[in-house]
């Protein structure tokens, strides 16, 4: 597998990884027809970062849920790495959740009584790799999140910073084109977030694509680009000229022990 | 999603659920084991009574005399005085497919030795008896035609006999007194044990036919003739050939009823097969019946187990799962716990057989059929039952599945 960022698409569409147009979703809620989203049109390149904010309501949730292929638009097209998503079958969709996502969410959502590295290998069970391989790529996701020591402990014996991480891990074990982060901080202590926050910009520059859910403007700061939802569509679209860096807001922050739940 | 990686899961995701797992096997474990061990009961039975009716010989035919006719009043079998020595050869000489014959005469009484006495039948028989009823002698010798044709005042005593009135030595060579007729015992016969109908076979004391009927009854005609056919196919031919043997020899006329009949031991053998045929399907539905709720134990179990994972669905369909992974994994649970419990009921069904045949004396065969039965059947249900649950998993929508709580 190449990759994220190998093959036709990124050349074919000049380093537009998402291209975005006219979105609307539209849900049912019993007898109500409710218009999450009214016509988004966007365009992210590669190795952006992004923050995506907005209200609960916004519809930023949705906008996220279709951006990873999780759910499909009622109108509107999304080509992501030049392939039109919005018209793939349930099991294509998979496949490209599979190949070109990573996802990481509020609530880490790892697999409980799993060990970190067999949660990290759960995306690659569902490609085609061998067993060595998958172990070697898995270890390697571990380490890049730098919890290489801790491959074999269980989420229940990791803090809660350390299961986002073996999160971020797992979203980045099959090189996707794009993280995509639903409040990956929500559940997170200050010093926490910005350690996670960390380790998306040090991803961001190695060249990963981030888009990042948040409604704290704290944590939106360490991101390049902030588009802001309201009523289902985009109120403000602005580049973050100078973000700050993770690295040096930790070390401006009151030194705390790490939590280690036994 | 390679099989060997879903199995690696299935086996894990059981593991996680020790107890609950063990438990929805047990109902497996218990429909399985209750159908080997019955279907071992049940052809255990059906083999032993098998082994009864071929210990009378397979291919034997009993030609007995028919009822007396007396105006209109009708005597029952055997009451007829039609058998005779001249019919036996005539049968022995005119019927090819027979194959060994004797005629059968029968006495009772009181038998004497020494202080020792016990009452029992005397069979009058030929010197081919033992041959056609497949017996043997324990020790000693049987009777010759020699003292068949002088009526030898000899006689061969059965097991039971012997060890009643020679608790302590060996009864060959000395003399007991039938009916006050003094007779030297010349052998004594191997132990046959009960025939079909629970009767001691080995309760009886064997004499030339000639001794019993000029010594000890003085009745002239024949109580049976016991013949062997040549073979078992051959049995209806030689029932056919007796048959028109005697109708002739004995001037019935065309429309009337035979006065003999004909017994042959493979219709009372498929009578007895087929009673415990019956027995044997009876007993392993009714065992099927809890292997059936061993099922529904499972569907039950995936049920939950589906809603209860509901989140970790939602995860793997994040990550990539297809429906059709989703749908193979909880299908694999299902079909290890089956299987497992399928496994462990049939090793449990084979030692419970083997206790059955040890502690309460009754014969039990395992059939290669029976395990493969069972091992089929435990598939066959991890499958059924587990497709409902697994595909209930595999249709639930990826974001419904992530925020279900």
């Amino acid at each position: 597998m190449t990759g994220a960022h190998g093959g036709e698409s990124p050349a074919a569409n000049n380093g537009r990884l998402i291209q975005i147009d006219h979105l609307v979703k539209t849900y049912m809620l019993g007898e109500v027809e409710v218009h999450a989203l009214r016509g988004v049109s966007l365009e992210v390149r590669n190795g952006e970062f992004v923050a995506i904010m907005g209200a609960s309501g916004s519809g930023k949730s949705t906008f996220m849920n279709i951006l990873g292929c999780l759910d499909k638009p009622t109108k509107g097209s999304y080509v992501l790495d030049g392939i039109d998503v919005s018209r793939l079958t349930r099991d294509e969709l998979a496949r490209i959740r599979n190949n070109k996502l990573g996802f990481v969410f509020q609530g880490f959502n790892l697999l409980s009584r799993t060990s970190a590295i067999e949660n990290v290998e759960l995306p690659l069970l569902y490609g085609t790799s061998s067993l060595k391989d998958r172990e070697e790529r898995a270890v390697r996701a571990l380490n890049m999140v730098g919890l290489g020591d801790r491959v074999h402990h269980y989420p229940n014996q990791l803090s809660g910073g350390q299961q986002q991480r073996v999160a971020i891990a797992r979203a980045l074990v099959n090189d996707p084109s794009i993280v995509l982060a639903d409040e990956p901080t929500g559940n997170l202590d200050s010093r926490t977030s910005v350690e996670v926050m960390g380790i998306f910009q040090e991803l961001n520059e190695k060249g990963i694509t981030i888009i990042l859910v948040t409604h704290e403007p704290d944590i939106a700061q360490f991101a390049n680009r902030h588009i802001i939802f309201r009523d289902g569509k985009i109120k403000s679209d602005r580049a973050n000229t100078s973000p700050k860096r993770a690295s040096e807001v930790i070390s401006e922050l009151p030194a705390v022990d790490e939590e280690e739940p036994a | 999603m390679k099989i060997l990686n879903i199995l690696i899961s299935a086996f894990r995701a059981l593991q996680r659920n020790k107890m609950r797992s063990f438990l929805t096997m047990l109902g497996i474990i218990i429909g399985v084991a209750a159908v080997i061990a019955m279907l071992a009961i049940g052809q255990g039975a059906q083999y032993s009574v098998e082994q009864q009716i071929s210990s009378l010989g397979t291919n034997v035919l009993i030609v007995y005399p028919g009822s007396q006719n007396t105006a209109g009043v009708r005597g029952g079998a055997g009451t007829t005085t039609t058998l005779t020595e001249d019919d036996c050869i005539a049968i022995q000489r005119e019927c090819p497919a027979v194959g060994l014959l004797s005629p059968g005469t029968r006495a009772g009484g009181q038998i004497i030795a020494g202080n020792m006495n016990w009452a029992t039948g005397i069979e009058g028989t030929g010197s081919d008896y033992l041959e056609i009823r497949k017996w043997g002698i324990e020790y000693g010798d049987f009777y010759t035609d020699a003292d068949i044709k002088s009526a030898s005042k000899v006689c061969v005593l059965g097991k039971t006999v012997a060890d009643a009135l020679f608790p302590d030595g060996s009864p060959v060579g000395q003399t007991v007194r039938i009916r006050n007729v003094p007779c030297k015992v010349l052998g004594v016969l191997t132990k046959k044990g009960q025939n079909a109908m629970g009767q001691d076979q080995d309760d009886v004391v064997l004499a030339p036919w000639t001794t019993v009927k000029r010594r000890l009854t003085w009745f002239p005609y024949l109580r049976q003739i016991l013949v062997s056919a040549t073979s078992p196919s051959n049995i209806p031919v030689a029932q056919a050939q007796i048959t028109e043997l005697l109708r002739m020899r004995h001037k019935i006329a065309p429309y009337d009823a035979d006065d003999f009949s004909i017994r042959n031991q493979a219709d009372l053998a498929n009578a007895a097969t087929a009673t415990t045929q019956i027995l044997t399907i009876l007993l392993a539905s009714i065992a099927s019946v809890s292997l059936l709720v061993g099922g529904i134990g499972i569907m039950n179990i995936m049920l939950v187990s589906v809603t209860e994972r509901t989140r970790e669905i939602g995860i793997r369909m994040s990550v990539g799962a297809r429906s059709r992974d989703i749908l193979t994994q909880f299908l694999i649970e299902a079909l290890v716990l089956s299987l497992l419990g399928g496994i462990t009921g049939i090793i449990l069904g084979v030692g419970g057989s083997g206790a059955i045949s040890s502690l309460a004396k009754w014969p039990t065969i395992i059939t290669f059929f029976s395990i493969l039965l069972s091992f089929g059947f435990s598939i066959a249900i991890g499958i059924f039952f587990g497709f409902y649950p697994a595909r209930k998993a595999a249709m639930l929508n990826p974001i419904d599945a992530l925020r279900y709580e």
